[in-house]
C-alpha cells in the first residue's frame, strides 16, 4: 500500500477505497437522508396539526408515513453507525484499514443508489408505496400500488448493503485487531459493532426473503399471503418481525457503545462494569430473536404464543438495566463536566430509559391489547430511537469531529443545538403518550376532537427539533472550515487509541500496527 | 502518529489495495439490473411491452463483466504474493460469514413451510381454538398436506384463482409412477452427495501434490453439478406438463418451487464457482498451501449439499 494522501477531484470519492473516505461518505449520505426523512415527517405533523384534512390526500399523507419510517431506518439510522464504524473500528483496533476495502466502497456506493430509486417513486403513477414502513401483506401485495416492485427490488439492495458491510466489519475486528487488542481490551463500540455486524448478516437475509415472497406473490401468482391458496397473511407478520425485532437492536446497540465511551471520558472515571457490558450485549442480541411475535399480540396467537413472547420480552430489560446500571454508576462519584456530547449522552440514558419502560409496558399482552397501534407506540418507538440512535448519532460526532477535522466545534453553538433539540423532541414525542393512551390510534391524517390540544404541541415541537438539525448541519460545517485547532488528545485523557493518533486523523493510519500495553 | 519503535515487530503488510473503478462499476450493473427487472416485472403485470428487460440485460451484462475483472485482480494481487497471512484470513472470514447469510435466506422459505404446515394451515381447516371460525370464510375445507386442493377450490369451486393440482399429483414418493427408482429426487441425493465427496477427493488429490487427481475429480464434480440441473429440470417439466403443480396451484406448489428454486439457483452458482476453479486449475493455479479460491467454493458446494438433505426431508419426504 502506497502512504499518499487522498486523490484529487470527484474520483476520489467514486474509486475510495480508504475507510475514512468511506465512513464520511455514509456519514455525509445519513445526514441527507435524516433530512429528507425529516422533511417527510414534517408534511405528517403539519397535516395533524388540527383535526380535519388539511393540507395532504390521506392517500399520500399514508406515502409520507411510510417514506418517513423507511428512509430514517434504512437510510438514516443504519448508514449513520455504518459511516461511525467504518471511520472509528479500524483506528480503535490498530488497524490499517477495513479489512476488504474494495467491497467497502461497493457497500457504500449501492445505498445511494437504492435510495434514489425507492424516492422516486413518489413521483410515479400510484405513488409511493403507502403501506407503511412495516409493509404488511396484504396491503403491501393485493393492494398495493405498481412501485412496490422497485420499493422490493431497493430493499434488496439495501440487504446486500448491510451484509457486505457487516462481513468487512466482522472480519475487521476478528482479524485485524493489533498483537495485544485481546477481545476483552477491545473498547465496546468495537464490541456492539461486532455483535450488531453479527445480528444484520443473520436477519437481513430473512428480509431479502420476505420482499421475495411478496414479488412472487405480486407478480408470480404464488399464495404466500394468501389464505385462498393455504397461505397467511399472519406468515408476512411472522417473517417479517423475525426480521424486524433484531433491526431494532441493530439501530441501538452501536449507539450503546457509543455512550459506553463518552461518558467514562467526562465522568473522568473508567467504564464501571465493562465485562457485565460486553455479556449483557450478547445477552440482548441472543433474547432479540426469539421475542418477535410482541409486535403482534393482537393479530389472534395461541395462548402459549402470548405468554412465551411476553416473558421474553420483560426478559430484556434485565440486560438493558446492567447497561443503565453501568452508565449511572460510571457517572457516580466522577469528576463531571457538560461538554456537548455528554449532554446528548446523558439525555440518551434518561430519554431512552424512559423509551425502554414504555417499551415494558408495551410487552404486557393484555395491556398491549388497548395500546396496539395507538400514538403509544408511535411515542415509545421514537423514544428509543430519537434520544436513542439519533443523540448518539450527535454525541458521537461531537466528539469524533474534532479528531476527524482537526478543529474543535463551537461549544456555545453545540450546546444551543441539544438544548434546541432536547426541548424539541419532548415536546413532540411526550404528548404522543397521552394521546395514545386515550386511543388516538396511529397513521390515520385526520383525528378526533379531544385530541387537538396535543398533537398541536406536538407539531409545535416536531418543527423546533427539525429546524434544530439545519442549525446542527450549520455547526458541523462550520467546524470543518475551521475554528480552534483540536489537540491529539481533544478531550481530557479520553481512553482508546484513536487518540494517541494526531488529530485530524492522517489519511492512513495504523499502516503497522501499535504495540497495545 | 505512533512512531516506528511503538510499533509491533516483523508485521508483514496488510495490503490495502488503491483506488478501485471495480466497485462504482457494479453498482451501476447492479443498479441497472435491478431497475429494469422492476421495470419489466411492472410492464409483465400491466401486460406492456417495454425497454424495461433490456436495461436489465444489459446491467446483468455490466455486473457479470465487472465481477470477472475485479476477481480477475483480486487472483492476481495473490498471485504477485500481495496478499499476507493476515489478508489471506480476511476472505477466510468473508466467504464463511457470506454462507451464513445464505442460510438464513434459505431459513426464511423453511421457516415459512415450517409455519404453513404445522400452524396455519391446520388452523384454515378448521382446528383447534383459532380454526373455530373456518366455517365462516373457507367452510368444510380439511387441511392435509400436501394442499393439492386449495380452499379456494373448496369454496368457489371452478372460479376460483388458485387451482390445486389435484389428487395424486404430489412430488411426494408415494405419487411416483414407477417406482422409487424413477423417483427424481432421489437420484438427485444421490447425485448431490456424491459430488461433495468428489470435490473432497479433489482436495485430496491438490494435498497429495496429483494435479491428475485434482482436476479430475474437479471435473466429475461440475460434471454432477450439471447432472443435479438436468434432473431437476426434468422434474420441473414433469410437474408443469404432466401434474399441473405450478408455482400458482396454492401453497403446495408456492413453496416447492419457491425452496427447490432457489436451492436449484444456488447449486448453478456453486456450480459457475466450480467451474472456474477448474478452468483456473487447468492453468496451473493453486498450490496445497494457497487454493482459498477453491476452498471457497467447496465450502460453498458442501452448504448446498446440506441444504438439499434438508430439502429432501422437509420438502420431498416428511
Amino acid at each position: 500500500m502506497s502512504d499518499h494522501g487522498p486523490a484529487k477531484g470527484f474520483g476520489r470519492w467514486l474509486f475510495t477505497t480508504n475507510h475514512k473516505d468511506i465512513g464520511t461518505m455514509y456519514l455525509w449520505f445519513s445526514f441527507a437522508m435524516f433530512l429528507l426523512g425529516g422533511v417527510f415527517a414534517l408534511v405528517i405533523r403539519s397535516e395533524l396539526f388540527q383535526p380535519g384534512l388539511q393540507l395532504v390526500e390521506p392517500e399520500f399523507f399514508n406515502q409520507m408515513t411510510t417514506m418517513h419510517g423507511l428512509v430514517m431506518v434504512f437510510g438514516a439510522v443504519m448508514p449513520g453507525f455504518v459511516g461511525l464504524a467504518n471511520w472509528l473500528v479500524p483506528m480503535m483496533i490498530g488497524a490499517p484499514d477495513m479489512a476488504l476495502p474494495r467491497m467497502n466502497n461497493w457497500s457504500f456506493w449501492i445505498l445511494p443508489f437504492a435510495f434514489t430509486m425507492l424516492a422516486s417513486t413518489l413521483l410515479m403513477d400510484g405513488g409511493a408505496p403507502n403501506f407503511g414502513w412495516t409493509f404488511y401483506a396484504p396491503l403491501s401485495t393485493t393492494y398495493a400500488p405498481p412501485s412496490v416492485t422497485y420499493f422490493i427490488f431497493a430493499v434488496h439492495i439495501m440487504g446486500a448493503s448491510s451484509i457486505m458491510g457487516s462481513i468487512n466489519i466482522i472480519a475487521t475486528i476478528l482479524n485485524l485487531r493489533a498483537p495485544g487488542m485481546t477481545m476483552m481490551k477491545m473498547p465496546l463500540f468495537v464490541w456492539t459493532w461486532l455483535i450488531t455486524a453479527y445480528l444484520l448478516i443473520a436477519v437481513m437475509p430473512i428480509l431479502a426473503g420476505v420482499v421475495t415472497m411478496m414479488l412472487m406473490d405480486i407478480h408470480f401468482g404464488t399464495s404466500f399471503f394468501n389464505a385462498a391458496g393455504g397461505g397467511d397473511p399472519v406468515l408476512f407478520q411472522h417473517v417479517f418481525w423475525f426480521f424486524g425485532h433484531p433491526e431494532v437492536y441493530i439501530m441501538i446497540l452501536p449507539a450503546f457503545g457509543v455512550i459506553s465511551a463518552i461518558i467514562p471520558t467526562f465522568a473522568r472515571k473508567p467504564l464501571f462494569g465493562y465485562a457485565s457490558m460486553v455479556y449483557a450485549t450478547s445477552s440482548i442480541a441472543f433474547l432479540s430473536f426469539i421475542v418477535w411475535a410482541h409486535h403482534m399480540f393482537t393479530v389472534g396467537m395461541p395462548l402459549a404464543g402470548e405468554l412465551f413472547f411476553m416473558y421474553a420480552t420483560m426478559l430484556i430489560a434485565v440486560p438493558t438495566g446492567v447497561k443503565v446500571f453501568n452508565w449511572v454508576t460510571t457517572m457516580f462519584r466522577g469528576s463531571m463536566t457538560f461538554e456537548t456530547p455528554m449532554l446528548f449522552a446523558i439525555a440518551f440514558v434518561i430519554l431512552f430509559t424512559i423509551g425502554g419502560f414504555s417499551g415494558l409496558m408495551l410487552a404486557i399482552a393484555p395491556a398491549d391489547f388497548q395500546y396496539h397501534d395507538t400514538y403509544f407506540v408511535v411515542a415509545h418507538f421514537h423514544y428509543v430511537l430519537v434520544p436513542g440512535s439519533i443523540f448518539s448519532l450527535f454525541a458521537a460526532v461531537y466528539y469524533w469531529l474534532p479528531k476527524w477535522c482537526g478543529n474543535m466545534y463551537d461549544e456555545r453553538l453545540g450546546k444551543a443545538h441539544f438544548w434546541l433539540s432536547f426541548v424539541g423532541l419532548n415536546l413532540t414525542f411526550f404528548p404522543m403518550h397521552f394521546v395514545g393512551l386515550a386511543g388516538m390510534p396511529r397513521r390515520i391524517p385526520d383525528y378526533a376532537l379531544q385530541f387537538a390540544d396535543f398533537n398541536q404541541i406536538s407539531s409545535i415541537g416536531a418543527f423546533l427539533f427539525g429546524f434544530s438539525q439545519v442549525f446542527f448541519l450549520y455547526i458541523i460545517i462550520k467546524t470543518i472550515r475551521g475554528g480552534e485547532k483540536a489537540t491529539d488528545q481533544v478531550w481530557d485523557n479520553p481512553e482508546g487509541l484513536e487518540w494517541t493518533l494526531p488529530s485530524p486523523a492522517p489519511y492512513h493510519t495504523f499502516t503497522t500496527p501499535p504495540a497495545i500495553k | 502518529m505512533a512512531t516506528d519503535s511503538n510499533n509491533v515487530e516483523g508485521y508483514e503488510h496488510y495490503y490495502v489495495p488503491d483506488q478501485s473503478p471495480y466497485p462504482i462499476m457494479a453498482t451501476i450493473g447492479l443498479g441497472a439490473l435491478v431497475f429494469g427487472l422492476g421495470t419489466f416485472f411492472n410492464e409483465l403485470h400491466a401486460d406492456l411491452a417495454g425497454s424495461g428487460r433490456y436495461v436489465a440485460m444489459a446491467g446483468f451484462a455490466i455486473l457479470v463483466g465487472t465481477l470477472f475483472f475485479w476477481f480477475r485482480t483480486a487472483i492476481n494481487e495473490n498471485m504477485q504474493g500481495l496478499n499476507s497471512a493476515q489478508l489471506k484470513r480476511s476472505y477466510v472470514w468473508g466467504m464463511g460469514w457470506f454462507i451464513f447469510s445464505e442460510v438464513m435466506f434459505f431459513f426464511a422459505f423453511f421457516g415459512a413451510l415450517f409455519y404453513v404446515r404445522n400452524m396455519a394451515g391446520p388452523w384454515l381447516g378448521g382446528e383447534g381454538e383459532k380454526g373455530e371460525f373456518n366455517y365462516l370464510l373457507w367452510d368444510s375445507f380439511k387441511f392435509v398436506w400436501p394442499i393439492l386442493e386449495t380452499p379456494d377450490q373448496v369454496v368457489n369451486g371452478v372460479k376460483a384463482a388458485f387451482v390445486g393440482p389435484g389428487e395424486g399429483h404430489s412430488m411426494y414418493p408415494k405419487d411416483a409412477h414407477g417406482g422409487l427408482f424413477a423417483w427424481l429426487p432421489l437420484w438427485n441425493t444421490v447425485i448431490l452427495l456424491t459430488s461433495s465427496v468428489t470435490v473432497h477427493m479433489a482436495h485430496n488429490g491438490l494435498k497429495d501434490n496429483s494435479r491428475a487427481k485434482f482436476t479430475g475429480w474437479l471435473f466429475v464434480t461440475v460434471v454432477l453439478a450439471i447432472g443435479f440441473l438436468c434432473l431437476q429440470y426434468m422434474e420441473y417439466h414433469e410437474a408443469y406438463v404432466d401434474l399441473g403443480l405450478t408455482l400458482e396451484s396454492g401453497i403446495y406448489g408456492t413453496t416447492f418451487f419457491m425452496l427447490t428454486g432457489f436451492h436449484g439457483f444456488h447449486v448453478f452458482l456453486g456450480m459457475t464457482m466450480l467451474l472456474i476453479m477448474f478452468l483456473r486449475a487447468l492453468k496451473g493455479h493453486f498450490s496445497h498451501e494457497d487454493c482459498f479460491g477453491f476452498e471457497a467454493a467447496s465450502w460453498y458446494w458442501h452448504f448446498v449439499d446440506v441444504v438439499w438433505v434438508c430439502l429432501f426431508f422437509f420438502v420431498y419426504i416428511l
